[in-house]
């Protein structure tokens, strides 16, 4: 493990001054071939699956003539946001090396006791959603109290969950039971849309928050006299999310109507999504919470010694994710439309697996919550792609599964050329 | 002679019913190296632990610049500025050089990182120790040589500006260059003033570099004495229980 491997910055010219190199010497020219040879080692982050992305896409656009339609990109997002959601949440609890598999039922579970008590107790709708995300936060802090304090592996912690929830299901909602929706402003989530300006507005606003932490790290770089590398990058990457995002705005714009009704905008959960992107990759990017994260899935000892408070750490992330689990189980009963009993039984496994797809490690340390944003859209597309190519639906999870097993020999593979071992931690 | 910054008096630890450490006195003086030997198992690492707090001493004193401490938790010991580079050096793969010098103490502004000055400081204190092997400090840990990666745990030591650095088997798995060069480290460290503890089973390390050695046998210390008043073959004899050190002897 400790072997020599090729020197990501070998590529890049000595640094001019006095200190050692940052790996941001050099132009743009330099910077691409560093990120060439970092591919190669192995730390392909995302890449495999935004290819996996683009196949499945170009594949279903040429199998199908419906696929590249305004009216399925929208669609495909509003299906692929809970999905996203419950990934992003799993991220938390996988950087540790943890897992929580009452995530799905975690939703779930908060949904119904959410309808519970807006239909029969006659509870502010509001109100109850806010008991819904303390439910999710309970959770989260009783799962994070067995797994952080008592020492139970978090796998057997919330399997006992998983089940246990189901079973709460059926005793709050009754078999069989199942609740419209009657509250306007939940079904909006899913089924309604920004207004055109609005799309654009929230496309100004990412794109400005980009550069404006750009630009940040870089002041704050210059002023301790480090090496900053090329601005060149800082707009061409700018540049990438104002063009990809614009297209993306622009399609949503049209009107994706059948009916004399226009349909147009971006889903209003598009933004909702990308904020708790926004704000979870900046807390683990750029806080100390998230550095902990980090360290504690990389080498818990390490960190221990270090003075982290590791049991805080791994409590934490389990409060984390439930929280966003109450947020993909609301996403998923805005989706549908209704609540019965078996909400969020079959969805955590399919978020683990966007997770790995997206080129997150089980074995904790290392991913991003875009990684399981990406991988959650691969696996969309594919349930997506073959629900309008009409084959049975089984086909479906045969394929995520192959997809799954596929992204985790590629991570394997580019590893083990890497001059990695294949059964590394 | 300088005041000792370290010292211990009837130090006991037992896991269990196994006592590892039968009542150790030990010293460590600043600007100067002390090696502490002794065979696998005699309790070394047990020893250095209770210094860094992460493994309490059942009893006896330890005192701090003189005056009596109590390590309970690596909080305690780091501190007072006693700084560890464990025989596994603890360091987090998936976190770069910076990453892995601040941890624990990172710099922010406004409740987040400073990026640029923990990266300035961590290429000043490295370039300090005169390291000239690392490329970039953006490298992770997990791509750094043995050598390296000693190296990066030391210079963490060093940024936190500690007064005693103990090293355990620094040397232990690491080549001839490599073993030189961090030697040469554990003595730069010492002409900055820090009192620095060297664990090793090579005695041959030992002799190059430290002032003092101290020798555990069996959980005891059975001998402290400067490296100018001593043999290898004494050496190896106290580690290996055939030799008894007495103190009014060396001198003769
Ligand atoms: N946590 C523990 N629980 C029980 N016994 C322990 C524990 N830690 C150490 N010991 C025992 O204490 C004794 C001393 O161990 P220690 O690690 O201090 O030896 P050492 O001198 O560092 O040896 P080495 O040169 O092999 O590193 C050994 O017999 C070991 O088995
Ligand atoms: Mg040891």
């Amino acid at each position: 493990m400790t072997a020599n491997t090729p020197n990501t910055t070998a590529l890049i010219p000595e640094p001019q001054n006095d200190l050692i190199g940052s790996g941001q010497e050099g132009g743009v020219a330099d910077q691409f071939r560093a990120w060439g040879s970092r591919l190669r080692q192995g730390e392909m982050g995302a890449l495999p699956a935004v290819a996996g992305f683009v196949v499945l896409s170009l594949l279903f656009t040429f199998l199908s003539p419906y696929f590249l339609t305004e009216r399925n990109f929208a669609n495909l997002l509003t299906q692929a946001a809970e999905l996203v959601m419950l990934g992003m949440a799993l991220v938390f609890v996988i950087l540790l090396g943890e897992i929580d598999l009452s995530a799905g039922v975690t939703g779930g579970l908060t949904m119904c006791i959410w309808v519970v008590l807006t239909d029969v107790a006659k509870v502010p709708w509001f109100l109850a959603l806010l008991i819904a995300f303390a439910a999710g936060l309970a959770i989260g802090a009783f799962i994070g109290f067995f797994v952080a304090r008592i020492g139970i592996p978090s796998f057997v912690v919330t399997l006992g969950l998983f089940l246990g929830f189901q079973g709460l299901e059926l005793i709050i909602i009754g078999t069989g039971g199942n609740y419209q929706i009657q509250t306007p402003a939940i079904l909006a989530i899913m089924n309604n849309n920004l207004p055109v300006w609005g799309g654009w507005l929230m496309l100004a606003i990412f794109v400005a928050l980009s550069l404006a932490t750009s630009l940040w790290d870089r002041s704050r770089r210059t002023a301790a006299e480090v090496p900053n590398g090329p601005m060149a990058l800082v707009w061409i990457k700018s540049g990438a999310l104002l063009v990809l995002g614009g297209i993306a705005v622009l399609l949503l714009n049209q009107n994706r109507s059948s009916s004399i009704i226009a349909i147009q905008g971006v889903p209003i959960v598009v933004p909702v999504v990308l904020t708790v992107l926004w704000l979870g990759t900046f807390v683990l990017d750029r806080t100390k919470f998230g550095r902990y994260v980090y360290a504690v899935g990389g080498n818990a000892e390490a960190a221990r010694r270090s003075g982290v408070n590791v049991v805080l750490i791994r409590f934490l992330v389990f409060v984390i994710c439930s929280f966003l689990a109450v947020g993909s189980g609301l996403f998923s009963a805005a989706r549908v439309g209704s609540i019965d009993a078996t909400a969020g039984k079959d969805i955590v496994l399919s978020g683990v697996a966007a997770a790995v797809v997206g080129g997150v490690s089980l074995f904790g340390g290392r991913g991003k919550l875009v990684h399981a944003a990406v991988g959650a859209l691969v696996i969309a597309v594919i349930t997506n792609g073959l629900g309008l190519l009409n084959l049975p639906s089984g086909l479906n999870n045969v394929i995520a599964g192959g997809v799954l097993i596929l992204a985790a020999t590629i991570d394997a593979l580019s590893r083990l050329r890497a001059g990695g071992s294949l059964f590394r931690r | 002679m300088d005041a000792p910054i370290i010292e211990l008096t009837g130090v006991t630890k037992s896991f269990g019913p196994v006592n590892v450490l039968r009542g150790i006195e030990f010293r460590a003086y600043p600007g100067k190296v002390t090696a502490l030997v002794g065979d696998n198992g005699a309790g070394k690492s047990t020893l250095i632990k209770g210094l860094a707090g992460v493994q309490p001493y059942d009893g006896g004193e330890v005192r701090f610049d003189g005056e009596p401490v109590e390590l309970t938790h690596p909080r305690d010991a780091s501190r007072l500025g006693i700084e560890v580079v464990y025989q596994d050096l603890a360091l987090c793969d998936n976190l770069d050089i910076v990453q892995n010098m601040f941890l624990g103490r990172e710099e922010t502004v406004a409740g987040t990182f400073d990026e640029g000055r923990m990266e300035r400081q961590s290429s000043e204190v490295l370039r300090s120790l005169n390291v000239r092997t690392v490329k970039s400090v953006r490298q992770k840990v997990a791509s750094l040589s043995g050598g390296q990666r000693q190296t990066v745990a030391i210079a963490r030591a060093v940024l936190k500006k500690a007064k005693v650095v103990i090293l355990d088997e620094p040397t232990a798995a690491l080549g001839v260059a490599q073993t030189e060069q961090v030697l040469n480290l554990v003595q730069r460290l010492a002409a900055q003033g820090v009192a620095v503890v060297i664990i090793s089973h090579n005695l041959q390390d030992v002799f190059k570099v430290a002032d003092y050695v101290s020798v555990l046998y069996l959980g005891t210390m059975v001998a402290e004495v400067p490296i100018a008043q001593t043999t290898y073959d004494d050496v190896i004899g106290y580690i290996t229980g055939s030799k008894t050190y007495t103190p009014s002897g060396a001198g003769a």
